[in-house]
């Protein structure tokens, strides 16, 4: 019998001020067991852990209800306190009557009689529930980032740091990311390349860094400080050890004709390249798309130049298995494709391009060698329209994204400024919903742009842009001048929306985290955990857990390197008691609990049983580890015959929860 | 082709290649075929049959056969080979116990069927290529079998043996069968028709369980309808909303795992078309996760105790229930 001890919380006015705390605390006083109940304005203050160590003492509780915030929140405080008054941590059971109650209803007697329907199927469980011991686990000391952009290259950097092996799968080529497709960065215009290549380098030649570029994550098994993971590395067709990055093939090979994606496809590459010339790894890559001697066996042109031999045709792609402590998520941004805004033209005209592609028509690097030239005729543009907002900050029922995209603000003034700068001869014009430049600096910017460049910011939207004789028509309305516009462009550049790599999704299936409905990764907690993912030992850095500019990312991937080396740091994890357990006597051997395992904890043995009349079966039934359990309770559900239970959340636990409401 | 088997159960018995023999004997009636094993010839030369009766799939019996000592021997029919593989595959029959020997089928008769013809008084039956001899005590009459065929068998989904030793005559073919139009009917009912439909069947249930018996995905050492701790055991007919809940969960319990053999509305006294059930999952299963048949092989995972990443997100299976 247990002597159950029941604790409500008003945590401030959140709770009491919908729900009769009093009131929840007296009737719950009278279910079968309870041998004590108190309500307090703060338990988990220290105040409120006292009244819960004394009470534990003095009433010789065996078990206690707390009826509070989400277990999220303080089931780990409240399991420490029941253990410093000597009681098993797993004897606490929280009922959450703050989100799941006070915070959701506006009606004082109905919240109070869900808190308190909440609060009974929380005692029905501590009746059934049993002492556990959590058992301990090993740390690899190895971080995996996945992406090689600035997010990942700078979480890298942090974490190797601090003395720990980190690997990075990187899917292109080269490492680099988008921050290597841009010129200038805003607001300090100081040039990306100049910022970004050192930091590739010091990648490169750290010795605690192996990057897998061209590679990607194929499976994730395991969990927090042991993560068991298969890299995919593509075959590039080149051996990487080998290959100098000379670049003899590259500029022998007679395929010319393959877009460069690198440079967005405005211009073309070879079907052996390398991205670019400061490119880590600086190794080629053959596009077997392209590439003749894949495709009909003929050419071969690339070995023949290749002086370290390195070209080898009949690579096949590889699968790597590598253990991690720590899985960091860094797979950054792109933006949207704009097929489904035809309004604007992009389709039809090579002289609308988006802003990424306005980056690389000004790059040095570019496929203009950085100057200003528009795609169709390569003449000087004289009049240019940005058009901002294009696929964000849309409603619900349009093909764009509800959020804003952040950077475009501050790149498109940057955009404008530039253009003035060095083609003081060129009409700028921007058209805007908003403009939007919080942010160190920032605002001084746009101002500077539209006060000392004299840019033409206009607020309104361009309804649509049509091709005509060589020039692009704009139609657009001024909403503070109240009067529509028709301007004749050379060049019109969109700031289409961002959203996360397509990459995202399968991976965070894989990892189990979770993602909002725009699929950029949702972080434990918006404020108090940031850079964590839900699931232990998963973190975000970069644009894959929401829009940033380059500060904010960096600053989010060390963040996220700190919280990787506190993981690592520590030899031993305590594990979770709550894990699976099988009868053996109802198991059938069937397999159906190993085949849902996504650990891999469930194993067969053929055992003897004694049976009736004496007589002896060997059957084969199924057998826990419990270091590697995670309790996630699929097993349970997939076991026909009801042999797989939960310790912590048993069957019958959950049923008499049920049970309990349904009373 | 009664002979042939029977011969080759001789063979088997005699050569010393099986201990006992899985086959049918006839039971209390001519039509009420039972499963019989045999360990000695002259009770295979009195007793054993194969005719039209021979419905029941003796796959379920191998998990304790399996388990005695010696070797057995079974027949099986092609739908019966999917519920062996079934079992083989959730190693519940031990495979170098069994000889299993494939025999062809031309589909199994439906007793009622021919009293629905308003035959009565039925003292035997004798097959004569298409047509069905009987003999009544009101003298010979004549029907053709395909009309009097059961259920499952009109609706027949596969000749092929999908695992076997030894095969008596041809090999047959997975075959295109409607065997899902009746779920689309009552898929096609509204929710109201829908419920007064199986209410209509399901409170017919006497709980005798011998659908449960005799399901080759029924397996389990210890059933949670007889297990006090499982919470369910007392599922029976508390009331008229518990006695579904018993089918529910049985079609659950089995979902995935259900070659579709159609035993279940077979034994059932109360012709309750139980094997619908199954069906509509079988059919859910496809059109979410692709074709898939429990049993039709040892290597392909069963969908829904496996994760692809392309698989079809929660959300549509939850529209689909709204439709």
């Amino acid at each position: 019998m247990q002597r159950i001890g029941v604790f409500v919380c008003w945590c401030g006015s959140n709770i009491a001020a919908t729900v009769d705390v009093k009131k929840v605390a007296e009737t719950l006083g009278k279910e079968p067991c309870v041998v004590y109940y108190e309500n307090y304005q703060y338990m988990c203050s220290e105040e409120g852990q006292n009244k819960i160590i004394n009470a534990i003492h003095e009433h010789k509780l065996s078990g206690i209800v707390i009826c509070s915030c989400s277990p999220r929140m303080h089931e780990a405080t409240f399991r420490r306190t029941a253990q410093k008054a000597g009681l098993n941590p797993y004897m606490v059971e929280i009922a959450n009557i703050r989100e799941q109650c006070s915070w959701i209803h506006k009606d004082m007697a109905t919240a109070t009689e869900k808190a308190i329907i909440l609060g009974r199927a929380a005692i029905a469980k501590v009746h059934l529930n049993t002492p556990l011991q959590a058992g301990e686990s090993p740390v690899v000391k190895r971080a995996l980032v996945i992406g090689g952009g600035i997010a990942g290259i700078q979480t890298a950097l942090d974490i190797a740091d601090a003395g720990f092996e980190v690997d990075i799968v990187e899917k292109k080529p080269t490492i680099g990311g988008k921050m290597s497709q841009i010129d200038k960065t805003f607001p300090t215009l100081d040039c990306s390349a100049c910022i970004l290549t050192p930091k590739m380098v010091d990648v490169a030649q750290n010795e605690k860094i192996h990057i897998y570029s061209y590679s990607e994550v194929a499976a994730v098994k395991g969990f927090v400080g042991n993560f068991d993971v298969t890299i995919k590395r593509k075959a590039r067709y080149v051996k990487e050890e080998l290959c100098t990055g000379c670049g003899a093939c590259t500029e022998k090979c007679p395929q010319k004709k393959v877009p460069n994606d690198f440079n967005l496809g405005l211009d073309n590459k070879h079907a052996i390249y390398i991205p670019f010339a400061q490119a880590v790894p600086k190794v080629a890559t053959i596009d077997p798309d392209y590439c003749m001697m894949l495709k009909t066996g003929k050419c071969g042109v690339c070995s023949k130049v290749c002086a370290a031999g390195a070209i080898d045709y009949k690579q096949q792609d590889e699968l790597v298995q590598q253990q991690y402590g720590a899985i960091v998520v860094a797979t950054g941004y792109n933006p949207i494709d704009l097929k489904n805004y035809d309004e604007f033209a992009y389709s039809q005209s090579p002289d609308v391009v988006t802003s990424l592609e306005f980056e690389r028509l000004t790059n040095a690097a570019g496929p203009t060698g950085g100057v200003l030239l528009r795609p169709s005729d390569r003449q000087h543009p004289h009049t240019i329209v940005f058009v901002q907002c294009v696929g964000s900050r849309e409603s619900g029922e349009g093909c764009g994204k509800t959020y804003c995209s952040k950077i475009c603000c501050m790149y498109t003034a940057k955009h404008a400024m530039l253009t003035r700068e060095k083609y003081p001869d060129t009409e700028v014009y921007v058209f805007y919903i908003d403009v939007r430049t919080p942010g160190k600096n920032f605002d001084e910017f746009y101002r500077r742009a539209v006060e000392e460049y004299g840019v033409h910011y206009i607020k309104g939207m361009v309804g649509k842009v049509s091709p005509e004789n060589g020039k692009l028509m704009v139609q657009a309305s001024d909403l503070l001048d109240n009067k529509q516009l028709k301007i004749e462009a050379d060049l019109v550049v969109l700031a289409a929306a961002i959203e996360p790599d397509p990459s995202a999704r399968p991976l965070a299936t894989m990892l189990t985290t979770q993602m909002d409905t725009n699929d950029f990764f949702t972080e434990a907690h918006p404020k108090l955990r940031p850079v964590e993912s839900a699931t232990a030992g998963i973190f975000l850095s970069g644009c894959c857990q929401g829009p940033k500019d380059i500060p904010e990312t960096v600053s989010q991937a060390s963040a996220c390197a700190a919280k990787v080396i506190g993981l690592l740091a520590k030899d031993k994890l305590l594990g979770n008691p709550c894990v699976a357990e099988s009868n053996e006597l109802m198991c059938n051997g069937c397999s159906s609990c190993e085949k849902v395992c996504p650990y891999g904890a469930i194993s067969y043995v053929d055992k003897e049983f004694k049976m009736p009349n004496r007589t002896i079966a060997v059957r084969r039934v199924a057998n826990v580890n419990p270091a590697v359990c995670q309790g996630c309770g699929a097993c349970t559900v997939a076991c026909p015959s009801g042999a797989m239970d939960l310790k912590g959340f048993s069957n019958s636990q959950i049923m008499a929860e049920v049970d309990a409401i349904c009373k | 082709m009664q002979e042939v088997i029977k011969q080759k159960a001789i063979e088997l018995l005699s050569s010393g290649k099986a201990d006992r023999v899985l086959g049918w004997k006839e039971g209390e009636f001519f039509y009420d075929i039972t499963p019989a094993v045999f360990t000695d010839v002259k009770e295979i030369e009195e007793k054993f049959v194969y005719n039209a009766f021979c419905g029941p799939n003796f796959s379920k019996y191998l998990v304790a056969e399996s388990r005695k000592d010696g070797k057995i021997a079974v027949f099986l029919k092609p739908c019966d080979t999917y519920s062996f593989q079934q079992l083989l595959k959730e190693h519940r029959i031990l495979r170098d116990k069994v000889y299993a020997v494939g025999i062809p089928c031309d589909g199994m008769v439906d007793i009622e069927k021919i009293r629905q013809k308003k035959i009565k008084g039925i003292t035997g039956v004798t097959e004569a290529g298409e047509v069905l001899q009987i003999d009544t005590i009101y003298g010979k009459k004549e029907v053709a079998k395909k009309d009097v065929l059961a259920e499952r068998c009109e609706n027949c989904k596969s000749k092929k043996h999908v695992v076997y030793d030894e095969l008596i005559g041809e090999e047959g073919d997975v075959l295109d069968s409607h065997r899902f139009d009746l779920v689309e009917k009552i898929e096609a009912m509204s929710e109201e028709e829908r419920f007064a439909f199986w209410q209509n069947e399901l409170s017919r249930c006497i709980r005798c369980n011998a659908c449960r018996n005799v399901c080759p995905a029924c397996t389990c050492e210890k059933c949670v309808f007889d297990n006090p701790a499982s919470g369910i055991d007392q599922k029976a007919a508390a009331d008229s909303f518990e006695e579904k809940m018993f089918h529910i969960i049985r079609a659950f319990h089995v979902a995935g795992r259900c070659t579709d053999c159609g035993e279940c509305s077979r034994v059932c006294p109360q012709n309750i078309p139980l094997h619908l059930l199954n069906r509509k999952f079988i059919k859910d299963i496809n059109e979410f996760y692709g074709e898939y048949q429990a049993g039709a092989d040892m290597e392909t995972r069963a969908p829904l105790t496996d994760y692809q990443t392309d698989d079809c997100e929660p959300s549509v299976i939850l529209t689909k229930g709204d439709q």
